[in-house]
């Protein structure tokens, strides 16, 4: 069974105060999750992704289309207590403690008094927050905000959970912990939903992945995939000024600077580059990747639809 | 599955502590006091009489001001701030969040008059040196005034729903004066002609009839209270608190968030 089967969910805003113009932030959307993946939705700014995740919540309605969470109607009252949001930059009542928070918000997901106890203290412990439970939300920073978010929606261990930019506002540390977080999640067997646009966390994380922009689905598939027509690129930084021809016949994007050469070049000829140096006896510094290939691949499907005006179909 | 009422009440009435909503209780201490020293060079009968008028009256204008003021912001400060995310997202329908601010602020306002009830007993015993029959009266005002409390949340929740909380607070403080004067909107009715007429009916049907709600200057004479008016009170009260909710309830139910 899905987890997630988003039927042609579409929303029309209405903008401007007293000329109210039609806004379409969500063309008729088809997207399936299945159970037990870790799902990313990907897309730029203004792609669409928090319509679609308020929708799916609830807190926003559609101009039409409908969804199904668990099996269910997604309004269903009852497929509230089995999942868990995120929202984007999330807020909480600031005159609470941590602690006082996940313990209200325990109660309203109908977590039993003597479980909850329990189940707080692990969440706090899970977000790195055990240390300041009694610190008023008030007082707390982005990255501690954005913490306390992720405990409360697992709070309730929900089946399935929808992360609106996990890792936004977190630091190194924080984000690897998030990754680490949502592949535990995965282990105990949940299904994960998250929005983002840092493509490597996608990358690293994701089962399957779907591209939206400007309200539309433009691919959706497992990363591999999507990605077995493009290259990410590297870049290779040697000590000394030359630049060996066999490097610029491979197409290199050379830059000199006091010492150093950095070249930017295709994944694939990153094995020649290294050979060429060692040919030339130059010293390798270093070989990082610049771009993924799941950012090719998004930034070229992106200037696809760009150019053929939003006509594509989605390849769902 | 359980209600999350309760539990949404009881977090709006943290959050009406914790902003110190109760420390109004030390202004109306300070007038309450000041006054009955004042007035304690009168003779003893007027004493009284202008500890209780003046006593309640302030106890309804405090509670009044209090409930509009949070009252406006209950919902609307919840959907501006996005609290309301991460509490609509779990198990709680809307009417339930709509019915637990309203009983939180209900409970905020009576426990609020309770402390105000207690002042206003001590400067009475400070004034006239004792308790008499007639002063049990004054728990009928307290309960009206109340009563009131209920309808003014019910009508900020409700205005709150659907304009901005500077327009709700207007609408929600100019129908308290106008329903203060309800029976005076009635007897022009009742003499009106023609458009006017209907109108004026029709306002004085619409707007809270608090005028039935005031028995502040009889109990102050040490007039009973029917027995009837405190039913037909209770009853009024409760309908169009109940009206005034499902309007919010309605409204709100079908809102997108911003
Ligand atoms: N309340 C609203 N009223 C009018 N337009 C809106 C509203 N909310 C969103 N939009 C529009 O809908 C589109 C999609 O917005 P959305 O917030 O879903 O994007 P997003 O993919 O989450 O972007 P980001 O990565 O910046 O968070 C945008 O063009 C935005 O301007
Ligand atoms: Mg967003």
């Amino acid at each position: 069974m899905p987890s997630i089967e988003i039927l042609g969910l579409e929303k029309t805003y209405q903008v401007g105060f007293w000329r109210k113009r039609p806004k379409q932030a969500l063309r008729p959307l088809h997207l399936q999750v299945e159970d037990g993946e870790i799902f990313g939705f990907l897309g730029p700014n203004g792609a669409g992704k928090t319509t679609t995740l308020k929708l799916l919540m609830g807190l926003i309605f559609p101009t039409s289309g409908s969804a199904r969470i668990l099996g269910r109607e997604w309004t269903d009252p009852a497929v509230k207590a089995q999942i868990g949001f995120l929202p984007e930059q999330p807020y909480f009542y600031d005159y609470l403690t941590a602690h006082e928070l996940l313990e209200y918000y325990g109660q309203l997901s109908g977590v039993p008094g003597k479980h909850r106890r329990h189940r707080i203290e692990q969440v706090l412990h899970q977000v790195g927050l055990r240390d300041v439970q009694g610190v008023h939300l008030r007082k707390f920073s982005k990255g501690m905000l954005q913490r306390v978010g992720i405990a409360q929606a697992i709070l309730h261990d929900p089946k399935l959970v929808f992360f609106d930019e996990p890792m936004s506002g977190l630091d190194p540390m924080g984000r690897r912990e998030v990754r680490d977080l949502m592949e535990q999640l995965k282990r105990e067997g949940k299904t994960v939903f998250f929005s983002t646009h840092i493509l490597s966390d996608a990358e690293a994380l994701c089962d399957r992945v779907a591209i939206i922009h400007k309200g539309e689905v433009l691919r959706a598939g497992a990363v591999d995939d999507l990605t077995s027509s493009v290259r990410g690129k590297v870049e290779v930084i040697w000590q000394g000024a030359q630049i060996p021809a066999s490097i610029k016949a491979l197409g290199a994007e050379c830059h000199v600077t006091a010492d150093k050469v950095r070249a930017i070049l295709d994944e694939k000829h990153q094995d020649a580059v290294i050979d060429a140096l060692r040919r030339e006896r130059l010293r390798l510094v270093s070989v990082t990747p610049v771009r993924t290939s799941l950012e090719t691949y998004f930034v070229e499907k992106l200037r696809h639809a760009e150019t053929t005006a939003g006509s594509m179909a989605g390849g769902v | 599955m359980k209600s999350s009422i309760p539990h949404i009440a009881s977090n709006t009435f943290r959050e009406a502590v914790r902003d110190r909503v109760l420390y109004n209780l030390i202004a109306f201490a300070l007038l309450l006091s000041g006054a009955a020293i004042l007035v304690g060079q009168i003779s003893i009968e007027i004493e009284k009489l202008v500890v209780i008028n003046l006593g309640l009256t302030a106890v309804s204008l405090f509670g009044v001001v209090i409930a509009i003021f949070i009252g406006i912001g209950l919902v609307s400060k919840e959907i501006e701030k996005r609290t309301l995310y991460t509490v609509l997202s779990r198990p709680v329908r809307r009417w339930e969040f709509i019915v637990g601010k309203f009983f939180g602020l209900a409970g905020t306002l009576t426990v609020n008059t309770f402390f105000m009830a207690i002042g206003v007993f001590a400067a009475l015993f400070y004034v006239s040196h004792r308790f008499v029959r007639a002063d049990a009266l004054i728990f009928v005002a307290l309960y009206f005034i109340i009563l009131e409390f209920l309808i003014v949340c019910s009508l900020s929740l409700l205005f709150s729903s659907f304009s901005s909380p500077l327009l709700s607070a207007v609408f929600a403080f100019s129908l308290f004066v106008i329903g203060s004067f309800s029976a005076d909107l009635r007897n022009f009715a009742a003499m009106a002609h023609g458009v006017s007429r209907w109108l004026a009916t029709g306002a004085a049907y619409l707007v809270p009839n608090f005028s039935a709600f005031n028995v502040i200057t009889s109990i102050a004479h040490e007039q009973p209270v029917a027995g009837q008016l405190i039913l037909q009170n209770t009853l009024y009260a409760l309908f169009y608190a109940a009206m005034a909710l499902s309007g919010a309830v309605l409204i709100f139910e079908y809102r997108d968030l911003k």
